[in-house]
């Protein structure tokens, strides 16, 4: 039944929750083809080397396989995603542990396993490089340490790409920040860090293959259904890989379960695979990971090191900023540069910085290839920002709440990349509420003095930082996306778009902004499955992009829908022709104050209108593109402009407790404050919210990938931890609500915004709990047991800010002092 | 390979499996119930949990050969037939109506270990909650949206007596 009044901002049922919840909905594992066979992948055994043999077991028929390795490659042999170093199979060097080799395919997937392991390569086994450091000094000029060295690259070896953003247009900006720090009050450094972290999706990668041949036999097109965010990006790396044109290259998304960045570019890795088998078998092949063979062989968030110079005043004004980000990419550049970007960008965080520089780079390794996971960058470099924020607290004898306040961005304020923040920016507001909802003061002061006499110390902290929604710079101008929707014969709008559903709502919310753009019931709008030979390219479903961008495009092309019916627009009365008469809308007409019967009227209405119109015309499909505001402006090579059309801001705080006989450090409350512009559909937007905390308090406390020799050794939920239903505490979400013109009806973007804010709060709420500035994250308690219990009582000197007195609130006895 | 006879949504069934073959697969493959999934292969996960004479057990762990004269109950069996209507079960309503279901993959097993929860706790509190879905992991949700399903399914039983 259609529900009655708006439609955005209330939240109707999800598109495809009744097959979720019934067992009904069909991952790419529960599809099974026709005369369907089943692929596994060889791979390497050791970091860096050559392969000098394969071998196979004579004890295996291996005639009853096929066996694909580099040689079958009809194209390239290589998977692109923004360079073309990633080899699709290796065929001579290996760069990395478990890297694909040789591929194999049989009808039963039972004796796969006793295959792989009866294919024997040896190998001319090479020194690997496993850390920053290490990649640093192959750069430096140490060329038993050089990894990568990509020809026609250009720039240093081991080096995937560097970025250098200057506050200014000043030809002596350099001089200008020199000159700062020599007169400031004080300078306070810091280095930070923080580990890779797994996507764990409880759904592995997967994808099935088909290949098509022409009737002279030669290979005519190749389809690939599976789990992913970015259909098209698959479309490009088949391209390549079988050189096909791209309308040969078909890629369908299946139900998607869980994603989080991790289907954004590895689909094309194991899409290529399972195409290759196809083609050489005849069959259709699935191959599905296991999650040893995911954790093992798929990406994980960028491990980082960042360092932060800072120059402030007595009053506590930041004079200026030197920050060093640096990026572990593992073994081939993939996605590392714009990571990397969004890295740089959100370096400085939500203040105002009078002269700045960040030099940004990301490094080759020997461990598989990092890539996407939401945040995208910017949970590396916000969390040493709000670390390091802390920090010049204690240095300049300011509460982390006013060293905030005398620095935050406010409208009409420019970022380090010089754009001007036209939509409106209330930092100061944020903050205000998100400790007003937390009882931040009175708990702060609570639990000073409940420490002095307790064994387990509490503690809460905060972290002030926003998200830009969408691509960064002149990304969305080169995604140039399109949406379509087209009329189906009932008179029922189905949404055209490659934007997939992986259960952050993208099927909802855009049927929201469709339905009430045409002033129908949510239940009239259909969406299309993403299928490559029906759906536009609307780009990829990554960068918090889908509601502000896409549903923009959505938005456009619903009113397209109505102009080539010929009924009003939004803002024009449809139901009134009174009013219409008159030519003046009464609130009646706004959509979001009608009733159901009024929807219904509408609903009637349009579906009359719409299949009358396909009898005269045949057919109605309309379209949006994007375009660029003119007001936006980016430019690539100096670094400068406007990074993202608009931010989404945030304010959040964590309560902890840290435990000084076990030395557990849990959170225990939690508050997310944020600004994401109209909230579409408030229960899928509190869900996004509480689900990126989560992953937060796990990305700070528990989720610790360990690698030996380059290869992770924890590849099993068993000793990968992540946060149980048993470990979360209370996730309070609050919304503010400033619209935003680039978005529909006013929505920003929300998924990777929540990814951000945790692990610092978290951190600080331990340092208020213990007194130890701890700088790294994942923090186990064997982490803080070390500290605690092995590191002698530290001095409390200006830019130092250990000190193992608990419960000691320096910030509150200086300011008492003041 | 050993013939197995078990209940199974109600349904008589029997299957020629080998004796250590996991239930888990007999359902995906044999019977085509393809509701409970496999996320980890190592009972971490739950997402492949399912009911077996109503206790709660993670069908990657249990070799066909135990599921002898039992009775199963898969996520397929949840909801209810009404006069060809299909009847939600008042849990599934409750995922569907508070967002307990992001991309669905864990929702199943979810599903099932609510209704395992309800049994024993008709209207449970937060920390049985938290506790009973413990072993059903969740990487969307943050479980907030969750921990509201299975309350308001369990504030039904309170209204209509205990869930079906």
């Amino acid at each position: 039944m259609p529900e009655p009044g708006p439609i955005v901002g209330t939240s109707p049922i999800r598109k495809e929750g009744l097959a979720k919840v019934t067992g009904r909905a069909q991952y790419v594992d529960d599809i099974t083809l026709p005369g369907m066979w089943y692929g596994a992948t060889v791979r390497s055994t050791i970091a860096r080397g050559c392969i000098t043999s394969i071998a196979y077991d004579p004890a295996i028929d291996w005639s009853q396989f096929t066996i694909v390795t580099a040689a079958d490659i009809p194209g390239e042999n290589t998977i692109i995603h923004l360079t073309k170093d990633h080899p699709c199979l290796a065929s001579e060097n290996i760069n990395h542990p478990a890297e694909p080799i040789l591929l194999l395919a049989h009808p039963d997937k039972n004796v796969l396993h006793a295959a792989v392991e009866a294919v024997h390569v040896t190998y001319e086994d090479f020194p690997g490089v496993f850390t920053i450091e290490d990649s640093e000094t192959g750069a430096a000029g140490d060329t038993s340490k050089v990894v990568w060295d990509h020809r026609g690259h250009g720039g240093s070896p081991n080096t995937f790409k560097t970025f250098l953003m200057q506050k200014g247009d000043d030809p002596l900006a350099d001089s200008a920040l020199q000159a700062a720090f020599q007169s400031a009050d004080f300078i306070v450094e810091g280095e930070y860090r923080t580990g890779a972290q797994e996507h764990l999706y409880i759904e592995n990668n997967g994808v099935i293959a088909e290949a098509f041949r022409a009737p002279n036999g030669s290979l005519d097109s190749i389809t690939v259904s599976g789990s992913m965010q970015c259909p098209y990006y698959l479309v490009h790396a088949l391209e390549l890989v079988f050189n096909l044109p791209a309308e040969k290259c078909r890629v369908i998304q299946t139900e998607t379960g869980g994603a989080f960045g991790g289907k954004e570019d590895f689909p094309s890795v194991i899409g290529s695979h399972a195409a290759l088998l196809a083609m050489k078998s005849g069959h259709p092949v699935k191959i599905c990971y296991d999650r040893a063979e995911d954790l093992i062989a798929t990406t994980k968030r960028h491990p980082s090191r960042t360092r932060h110079r800072t120059a402030v005043s007595r009053d506590g004004k930041l004079l200026a900023g030197e920050i060093e980000v640096a990026i572990d990419g593992g073994a081939y550049a993939t996605l590392s540069a714009v990571v990397l970007s969004r890295a740089t960008i959100h370096a400085p965080g939500p203040y105002h910085w009078p002269h700045l520089t960040v030099r940004a780079k990301a490094m080759a390794t020997n461990i598989a290839p990092h890539g996407a996971f939401r945040g995208f960058g910017a949970p590396q470099s916000l969390f040493a920002l709000e670390r390091h924020m802390d920090k010049i607290a204690k240095a300049v004898g300011l509460t982390p709440e006013e060293l905030r306040r005398r620095n935050f961005l406010a409208t009409g304020d420019h970022t380090a990349t010089g754009q001007h923040l036209t939509d409106p920016v209330d930092m100061q507001g944020l903050l205000t509420r998100a400790l007003h909802e937390s009882n931040y003061h009175a708990k702060r002061a609570e639990f000073d003095r409940t420490n002095l006499t307790s064994t387990i110390k509490r503690g809460i902290g905060f972290a002030a930082f926003m998200h830009g929604s969408g691509f960064t710079g002149s990304g969305e101008r080169r995604l140039n996306s399109l949406v379509k929707i087209k009329i189906t014969p009932e008179g029922r709008p189905c949404i055209l778009v490659s934007s997939t559903e992986f259960g952050q709502g993208t099927n909802t919310i855009l049927s929201q902004v469709c339905a009430q753009t045409l002033r129908i019931p949510y239940d009239e709008v259909l969406v299309a499955q993403p299928d490559t030979a029906i759906v536009p390219n609307s780009g990829p479903t990554v960068a918090s992009r889908t509601a502000m961008i896409v549903g923009k495009l959505v938005e456009r092309a619903s009113e397209s829908v109505l102009a080539t019916l010929g009924l009003p627009p939004h803002s024009a009365p449809l139901l009134s022709s009174r009013s219409a008469a008159e030519g003046s809308a009464s609130p009646l007409d706004e959509p979001s104050n009608y009733t159901a019967d009024q929807f219904r009227t509408t609903a009637d209405q349009f579906r009359t209108t719409a299949v009358a119109y396909l009898a005269a015309h045949g057919s109605l499909t309309a379209e949006a593109r994007y375009e660029a505001p003119n007001n936006i402006f980016w430019d690539d090579d100096q670094y400068k402009g406007d990074a993202y059309p608009t931010y989404a801001w945030a304010v959040y705080v964590a309560e902890v407790t840290v435990d000084t006989l076990t030395y557990i450090a849990e959170v225990k409350n939690f508050h997310a404050l944020q600004d994401v512009g109209k909230v579409i559909h408030p229960i899928l937007a509190k869900g996004q919210i509480e689900g990126g905390v989560a992953q937060g308090i796990g990305y700070a406390l528990y989720e610790k990938c360990v690698y030996v020799d380059g290869l992770m050794r924890n590849n099993q939920m068993t000793n990968y931890i992540m946060p149980t239903s048993a470990d979360l505490p209370p996730i309070h979400v609050h919304f503010e609500e400033t619209p935003s013109i680039h978005g529909p009806q006013g929505a920003k973007g929300i998924g990777e915004l929540p990814m951000d804010g945790p692990a610092p709060a978290i951190l600080n709420a331990i340092e208020h709990a213990t007194g130890i500035a701890f700088t790294e994250i994942p923090l186990l308690p064997e982490d803080i047991f070390e500290r605690m219990s092995c590191t002698p009582v530290g001095s409390n000197e200006v830019g130092g800010t250990e000190d193992f007195k608990p419960a000691i609130d320096h910030d509150t006895r200086v300011e008492a002092n003041a | 390979m050993t013939t197995v006879h078990f209940k199974i949504n109600g349904e008589e069934k029997s299957v020629a499996a080998p004796p250590m073959k996991r239930l888990l697969d007999v359902l995906r493959e044999d019977l085509h119930l393809t509701g409970a999934k496999e996320g980890c292969g190592e009972g971490e996960c739950g997402s492949c949990s399912i009911l077996m004479n109503g206790e709660l057990v993670n069908s990657c762990l249990v070799p066909i050969l135990q599921a002898e004269g039992t009775h199963i109950m898969t996520i397929e069996g949840v909801a209810h037939l009404v006069e060809k209507n299909e009847k939600l079960h008042p849990i599934q309503q409750s995922f569907l109506e508070k967002g307990g279901a992001q991309c669905g993959i864990c929702t199943p097993g979810m599903i099932l270990a609510t209704h395992y929860l309800l049994d024993k706790y008709p209207q449970p509190t937060l920390l049985q909650i938290q506790e009973g879905l413990a072993g059903n992991l969740c990487r969307c949700t943050g479980y907030m949206r969750i921990f509201d399903a299975v309350q308001q399914a369990g504030r039904q039983n309170l209204t209509t007596g205990v869930a079906e």
